[in-house]
């Protein structure tokens, strides 16, 4: 079943910058995807439109059959869940638990049904100690992890990640990534860090110039050297993509 | 990351009695405490010997130790410091004190000013040792304070420490370059990376706004948590406030 869908997605910022040109993708549910790319080449403005923060100048994005149109905003965005690259940027609260409510609460939830809430989302990220602890007291790994709960809490179809490996040590690096994998979403990783994509997605997209310019199995388009440093891409020196 | 933050008090305040409270009873004790203090009338010595047990008792029911609230309450010291040109600058009768020409309104005035000064910084520390800031906003807003003003605050403090690091980080990188702020001709260094803080800011507010959109804020912050204050809440505290009343009451009786 496709999940999400753009079909001819054009953006353009208000400033005139055209960062879109023309997105056609589809993701089934249940698919971890890389969104790969270099810097600049559309990959944040892209997510963007994934839970409607911004809208398509042309074409449209559709999250289960449902667009992202202004009177469907608040269903989007309970559907999916953005986790930014910094996750002070994420936690704004001045305590873990009220940040992993904001969602919910926004939702309408309130009482026992918000406080079950968020022990749900504390405890998929094994969390739940942290509650009532400021979030800029916390490790980059457990705000990592907590700003994953933020998202978590408002039970989302789709969780979209920017960076999720940055300024992480090899160790929170690696629990993150088991615990994405354990958590069995549908999951889409804006990334630079190739072999964290090959660990994580089956399935990468590259993204230049606000074009998709190539789709496929991750494990073909990261030996694909080529293709790579055409686009500004390379694995890190001595890496090798596992054969499956 | 600096000692002083907004999840704990300044000091550790787990084990104490008070911690357990709910944070609207604390602060509205406290704010009739504060209010009966002010109201006490100035001439009532007794009367602030007999507030100032209250406040020291209160401090010892919540375990807070006496001698860091002695110390802590020097903050006030800027703040009063005025008061004591009062005596000199006052008008009206003059008496002698110690060989020193003062005004006895003046006096009054300064004794006024330091007594009810002190006593309501005193109340405050006890609040703040016992109560954290996360709470003491939660405390605000179930006391009906708009929640957009406690909202601000807590965006404030939650956000502060972040540009306090980031202002950091800047300044070591200035002057692991051989900057010196204290040199006139490189005041510009110190001027462009306030600039450049300010803008980092104004930038990371967007984020952050982009993030509060991503999660469903409408432009209203949601209400977080129902744990109101119980029965036994308002008992654990409503003796402070009620004793203090009754000997503000007192000081214009007798």
């Amino acid at each position: 079943m496709t999940l999400v869908e753009f079909r001819g997605v054009k953006y353009r910022y208000p400033d005139g910058h055209q960062a879109l040109h023309g997105i056609d993708l589809a993701i089934e549910a249940g698919e971890r995807i890389a969104l790969l790319g270099p810097n600049g080449a559309g990959k944040t403005t892209l997510m963007l439109h994934l839970n409607g923060v911004l809208s398509p100048t042309e074409g449209t994005v559709t999250i289960g059959g449902l667009p992202t149109t202004k009177e469907n905003l608040q269903e989007i965005r309970r559907r999916v869940g953005l986790v930014f690259q910094d996750s002070d940027d994420q936690l704004f609260m001045s305590r873990v638990s009220d940040d992993v409510g904001f969602g919910p609460a926004n939702l309408g939830l309130r009482g026992d049904e918000l406080a079950a809430r968020v022990d749900e989302a504390l405890a998929a990220v094994d969390m739940g100690h942290l509650a009532a602890r400021p979030p800029h007291h916390l490790s980059g790994g457990q705000k990592r992890r907590v700003a994953l709960a933020t998202v978590l809490a408002m039970r989302p179809e789709v969780l979209v990640l920017d960076e999720p490996s940055s300024n992480l040590d090899p160790q929170a690096r690696r629990d993150f990534a088991n615990l994405l994998k354990r958590l069995g979403q549908t999951v889409v990783i804006a990334t630079h860090d190739l072999p964290y994509a090959a660990e994580l997605c089956p399935r990468s997209v590259i993204i230049d110039g606000g074009r998709v310019v190539a789709d496929g199995p991750t494990s073909e388009l990261l030996t694909n050297a080529s293709l790579l440093r055409s686009h500004r891409l390379e694995l890190p020196y001595g890496f090798t993509i596992p054969q499956s | 990351m600096s000692g002083s933050h907004s999840g704990r008090t300044t000091v550790d305040v787990r084990h104490r009695v008070g911690f357990g409270i709910a944070p609207e009873a604390k602060v509205l004790a406290v704010l009739a405490t504060v209010a009966a203090v002010v109201a006490t009338r100035r001439e009532a010595v007794w009367a602030f010997v007999a507030l100032a047990g209250v406040v020291i008792a209160a401090a010892m029911a919540a375990y807070v130790p006496l001698a860091g609230l002695a110390k802590r309450l020097t903050i006030e010291i800027p703040f009063v410091a005025f008061a004591v040109l009062l005596p000199f600058l006052g008008r009206g009768e003059r008496v002698d004190v110690l060989g020193i020409d003062l005004s006895r309104a003046g006096l009054w005035g300064a004794w006024n000013i330091i007594a009810k000064g002190t006593l309501g910084v005193a109340c405050t520390l006890v609040l703040v040792s016992i109560t954290t800031v996360p709470d003491l906003l939660k405390g605000l807003e179930r006391l009906r304070a708009p929640r957009l003003l406690t909202a601000i605050a807590a965006f404030m403090i939650r956000y502060g420490e972040v540009i306090r690091a980031e202002a950091e980080r800047m300044r070591i990188a200035r002057i692991s370059r051989c900057d010196n702020a204290r040199n006139l001709w490189q005041a510009k260094a110190l001027a462009s990376s306030s600039g450049v803080l300010f803008v980092r800011s104004y930038e990371r507010g967007e984020r952050v706004h982009l993030a509060m959109l991503s999660r469903g804020f409408t432009g209203e912050m949601p209400e977080l948590g129902t744990t109101r204050a119980r029965r036994r809440d308002w008992q654990a505290v409503a003796g402070f406030p009620a004793a203090a009343i009754a000997i503000a009451v007192t000081s214009w009786i007798l």
